[in-house]
Parts: structure tokens; sequence; C-alpha cells
């Protein structure tokens, strides 16, 4: 009595009835994630459809500080608090099925066959034999950001492949009297999102295969490897370097600066680079290799119905879960937060796959891998190590390539094994 | 049952009352976790999942990583490097201000700045100071003289120093008016006795002013040797890109700690990283307060 007593205040007079008949059989499950304004001003508006739609069930949300989340996570789902559908970064999906935080997805609502078809395939990775544990609404890509203003200068037009890629970044770097470099052709750094384009985009497209036996086997030891590993450290470490490790500390601050010609990113560094004033960017699709074999990476977060929800709760989960991977919810994904929707009947229609901005990550979905990492920071610093051996250090690109490759492989051994 | 006891042991009761408010506070969020943390680096634990015995292994593994012997070596040449270096120049300054009338409080002042300054501005500020060519202060500065770029936080060898340069200057301030305190705790009758006998300030300086600033400087020591072991804020905040790097040359254990458990998520293995430093911690000030004790 008491708690509808309070739901009548709350409500004020005039909406007391309604109140009061759909508040007698509400469900009411709690949604989660880690906080970001785009991403909860667009979740709000989700939970506000999924609200109309189903007049029965309540969303709470809740959110955290990123550095809070998986503890906040980890303590809450045993002991029976927190969150009914959670939202995780793809490469914790192995961590939270090992610690019996999440449920598979059931097959009725989800057919896996249905959803292998129906979106983009580097989602698979999300899918354990038959059944899927999680999926997105919204992934992220690479593609290659310009600066037109720098284009013009030097007399460039956007790259479509690596020969046309390395000769504008020539073109587009300066260096000074006592030759030191004061504005790149191209950005660099394995600190960035270089780590992904190596690991997915080069070497796949130097005709090798980074992993193997489903990312437990580093297979990047290899020419195709050697030749990508090449290719990348030829920016800075050539006779004539179009690029600099560390100039202006960041590869996306120079970039912002005016200061490189070109600069490899994610969809996510879009509403960063609009509010930068002054700055005439452009967007491209990363460089195909002369024969046109292209590949890209694309990494997520997902959603996931946890082991608490059970009985209505999860009805209403599976519902929810049902809405927020609906075409419907990626494209308001898209328009608020500006994250590329997970399936190819929203992300190919004419308007998005041809837009201006979000087409070239698009399409970059259609030939994206998704690495599935054991340990992403470990992994990255890795990458981040071999090219500084080598620029730092002296090493061969070979030697340095193999030490990378066995340090990776130990990483993954130790988690496989656990 | 409190009326039959004697005063004494009122008196007793009472204090332990008082006392128990700290010791409580003491026990929950210092004992308990270090406890805690000593028992888990026993286990292997990834915040999530349950926790497992692992018996010495997470130990094992320490001994055989490579980057923890270079993390080992690293935070004992901050300790090595900084404390000595920090120790002399606060004593110089303390020395030289000690002397000088002219905008004493106001120098005094300006040493003392940047030890209220938040560590992680200045390391912002440092880290802008020391980018390459066109950004950063000094290179800018090099380049105006046709001199080529050096790098700084980029290099093996440079990066370390690099580093510790401002946190040396950090603690300074705080140094220099502990020193100063103790230089005017020396009585001026020693002073005036080496006047009248017309001795060299050489020798005054080695025979009455160190001699008589010795728990001072036992003091500083013990307490730059703890902030040096623990430094931190400075590498991760001037090397946040690469944290530790280049190659790990500025990685000190604290934040291999970090990065085990918050990025790793290897709880167990961190909490073994952390015993560690605990030992280190503990022998290092058990050591020097020896030396202030047969003072």
């Amino acid at each position: 009595m008491n708690k509808h007593f309070k739901g009548l205040v709350a409500a004020g007079l005039t909406s007391a009835t309604a109140m009061f008949a759909s508040a007698a059989n509400a469900v009411e499950i709690e949604y989660w994630q880690y906080f970001f304004d785009a991403r909860v001003t667009a979740m709000e508006q989700l939970i506000e459809n999924f609200e109309a739609a189903n007049p029965d069930i309540t969303v709470t949300m809740n959110h955290f500080p990123y550095a809070d989340y998986r503890t906040k996570v980890a303590a809450a789902i045993p002991a029976g608090e927190g969150p009914d559908v959670v939202q995780l970064f793809y490469g914790w999906l192995n961590d939270y099925v090992q610690a019996e935080l999440i449920q598979p997805l059931p097959a009725d609502a989800f057919p896996p066959s249905m959803v292998d078809t129906e979106f983009f395939p580097m989602v698979q990775a999300m899918k354990d034999g038959d059944a899927y544990w999680a999926l997105p609404t919204a992934v992220r890509s690479l593609a290659l950001f310009y600066n037109k203003r720098l284009m013009d200068e030097a007399g460039v037009a956007p790259p479509t492949n690596m020969e046309e890629f390395l000769s504008a970044a020539a073109a587009m770097t300066k260096v000074d009297a006592a030759g030191n470099i004061t504005q790149v052709g191209v950005t660099a750094g394995m600190t960035a999102q270089d780590h992904h384009w190596f690991r997915e985009g080069l070497i796949r497209q130097m005709g090798g295969e980074p992993y193997t036996n489903d990312y437990q086997t580093v297979n990047y030891n290899s020419e195709a490897g050697v030749k990508a590993l090449e290719f990348y450290t030829d920016l800075f470490e050539s006779d004539t370097p179009v690029s600099a490790i560390g100039f202006m500390d960041e590869p996306q601050a120079a970039f912002k600066a005016g200061r490189a010609g070109m600069h490899i990113d994610g969809s996510f560094r879009i509403g960063s680079l609009d509010k930068t004033r002054g700055l005439e960017w452009g967007v491209t699709e990363l460089p195909a290799t002369a024969d046109g074999v292209r590949s890209n990476y694309s990494s997520y977060w997902v959603n996931a119905i946890t082991t608490k929800a059970e009985g209505e709760k999860y009805d209403a989960a599976v519902k929810f879960m049902e809405y927020i991977t609906s075409d419907e919810a990626m494209q308001i994904w898209l328009d608020v937060v500006g994250e590329l929707p997970a399936k190819p009947s929203v992300g190919l229609t004419e308007a998005n796959a041809n837009n201006d901005v979000y087409g070239p990550f698009i399409r970059g979905l259609a030939y994206a891998n998704t690495t599935k990492f054991a340990n992403e920071s470990a992994q990255r610093q890795l990458m981040v190590e071999m090219v500084e051996r080598i620029q730092l250090q002296d090493m061969s690109v070979a030697d340095s390539i193999a030490i990378a490759a066995e340090a990776e492989q130990k990483i993954l051994d130790e988690y496989y094994s656990n | 049952m409190y009326r039959d006891l004697t005063i004494r042991q009122k008196q007793i009761v009472w204090a332990w009352s008082f006392l128990a408010l700290p010791v409580i506070f003491y026990v929950v969020i210092r004992f308990y976790p270090t406890g805690n943390a000593i028992l888990i680096s026993f286990q292997n634990w990834n915040l999530l999942g349950d926790r497992t015995w692992a018996g010495l292994e997470n130990y094992q593994k320490l001994w055989d990583d490579p980057v923890f012997w270079k993390v080992f070596q690293n935070t004992f040449l901050y300790l090595l490097i900084g404390t000595p270096l920090s120790l002399v120049l606060s004593f110089v300054i303390a020395y030289h201000l000690d002397k000088l009338r002219f905008m004493h409080g106001f120098l005094r002042m300006l040493y003392f700045l940047p030890f209220m300054t938040s560590a992680v501005a200045m390391a912002w500020v440092w880290r802008w100071f020391y980018q390459d060519v066109p950004v950063g202060l000094f290179n800018n500065i090099l380049a105006g003289f046709g001199i080529p770029q050096i790098s700084f936080l980029n290099s093996t060898t440079n990066a370390l120093p690099a580093v510790l340069a401002p946190a040396v200057w950090a603690g300074l301030g705080f140094q220099v008016i502990i020193f100063m305190a103790g230089i005017r705790a020396i009585p001026t009758s020693y002073y005036e006795a080496a006047k009248i006998d017309g001795v060299g300030w050489w020798t005054v300086l080695t025979q009455i002013t160190l001699p008589l600033l010795r728990p001072t400087i036992v003091f500083i020591v013990v307490f730059s040797s703890i902030g040096f072991l623990r430094i931190f804020d400075h590498v991760f905040n001037m090397t946040t890109n690469n944290p530790g790097g280049p190659l790990n040359s500025t990685k000190p254990l604290v934040l291999m700690i970090y990065d085990t458990a918050f990025n790793g998520f290897d709880m167990g293995y961190a909490a073994a990283q952390t015993v560690v430093l605990f030992t280190i911690l503990l022998i290092v000030s058990l050591i020097q307060l020896r030396l202030l004790r047969s003072n």
C-alpha cells in the first residue's frame, strides 16, 4: 500500500489512475554501462522508446566511471544486485562467461543463424558453440582522416592505395633548418590505433594472417608480418621520413593542431574533431594495396543478459535486448553517439553508407576483422615495444617482430590455460 | 562493574576507549587490506571470478619476469639518483638562503611553491617542456640555435633522468624548509666560539653544521627515500601514452603494480609485487631508522 501511495504522490493527481494500473504489475530491470555523455543520452532515448512500447516494463539505467566499471559489476552480480542487462567490451566476454556473470542469449529470440546473416560478420566473435552470448548495438572501425588544407597546399588528393598514401605523406611533410620535422605527412604511434591497423590491416593486406586457431596462436612472425612492419617503420625510420614517433606528444593531437596531413583513427574520434575550430578535415577508407586488397579492424561494446536476471525479469531483459539490437536502436545510436550500426540493414542504407563522414567507416566494416584480445593493453604494449626496439635500439625488423610474437604467444597461452 | 575499578584501571579503560577509534580505523583501512593483499598474492584472481589458490606461482612468475627486474632496477635508480641529488641541492640552497637577508621570504616562497603544486599538473607542464619540435620548449630553444633536437622522453637513456628532474624539483621546497629549521636550531654559541678561534668556513661547515644536522639529514633521507621508492604520479603522467616507457626504461614498481592490477586484472600477480614493494620499504626504513637511533 505504502509503495502505491508513494507512486501516487510522485506522479501527481492527474496521471494517478494510469500510474496505479501500470505500476501494479510492472517489472523493473536495471541496465548498466560506463559513463560517456553521448552514450548515456542515447540510452536514455532508447529506454524511453522501449518503455513507451512496453508499458509494463521499467528500465533503470546506472552508469559508472570507466575506471570503476569492472569492479562494480564483479561485486554486484554475484551478490544478486546490479544489472539485468549489462554492457561490456567485446574483449572481456571470455572473463564474464567464465565468472558466470552473463548467460547465453535465448535461441528462440536470437537464433544464431539469424544473427550470423543479419549482423556484420565480425560480430561472430561473440558466438561460442551455437549460442550467442552478447550482441552490440554499435561498432567501430578505422579510417584515414586527412587535413583538407594541407592536401590542397601540397596539391595532392586523398589517397586510395598505399602508393598514393606514401606520396601524399611525403608531399605534406615539412622539415626545418635544423633537420627536425615540423609537420608530418601522416601520424604514427602504436600507442594510438596503429597497432590495430598493423594487426588486422597491414598484415592481412600483405597476404598474412595475424593469428590462427581462433586468435589463440600468434602468426605474424612471417614474411607478411615483416613486410607489414617494414612498411610501417619506413614511415619514420627511412632516410626521408614522413612521420615521427611522439610527434606533438600524441597522433590525434598533431592532427587536431593541423600539423599532420593524415591520421588513422576510429569512428569515435569524429566527435572531438568536429569540435576543433579551424580544422578542415575529411575521411576516406584505409589505403588498399596495389591489387586492391583492403582490410580493417573493428571493435565494439556489447550488451548481455546477466545471470542475475530470472523469471519475469529475464523475459523483460530479453525484450529489452531485442529492442537495443534492433534497426531503430542502431539508427538512434548512430545519430546520437556517432558509432556505426552493427547490421548491414542499417549501416548500408543509401544515406548511411554514402555519408561523407560515416560512409568510409561503414564501408570498412564489410572487410573488418576483430582481434580477440586476452589483455588488450598488454598486447598493445608489445607492439609499442616492437617499434621501440627498432627505433631506439637499432634492432632489425625481423628480430623485433620475433620477440613480440613470442611474448604475445606467452600472454595468450597463459590466458587460455586458465 | 566499572565502579569497582581502581583509578589507574579506570584511566586505562578511558585511554583505550579513546584509542579504540584510531585502532579500529587502522585495523580496517590498513592492517586488514595489508593482510588481504598478502593473502591474494598466493592466489589467482581476475576481479570477476573466484579466487583460486596458486601457492608460490605468482612469486615464481615475478622472479622469472625480465620486466620485473628492469622495474626493480629503475626503482632503485630513482632512489639512488633522486635521494642524494635532492639532499645536496636542498642543503646548498638552505645553507645559502639562511645567510641571505635580501628578499629572503620571497625566495623561500619560490622554492616552496613547487611542493604545493599538484604533481599531475607539474608533470604535464614538464611533459610539454620535453616535447620534440615544434611544440617542446627545450627543443624549440635548441632548434632556434640550429642545434638538432634531443629526445628527452623518447629515449631509453634520457627518459629516466628527465622524469626524475621535476620529481626532485617538487620535493626540494619541503627539504629546504626542514634544512633551514635544522640550521636555525644549531646554537649560535658554537659559531661564535669558532669565530674566536679563527677557523675557516669549510671547517665550520664540516665540523659544526653538518654533524649537528645529522637528525635532520636522516629524517630527510628516510622521507625522500620512501617518496622515490613509491614514485608514480610523475612517471605515469609524463608517459601516459606508453606508461613507464620507452621499453620500460622509466617504469617504477608502483606503476607495474597498477598496470598488472587494473589493466591486466591479474590481482594475484599484482599483490605479489605489492608484497615485494612492502618488504623493500620496510627494509629500507628499518635500516635508516637504525642509523637514526645510533645517534
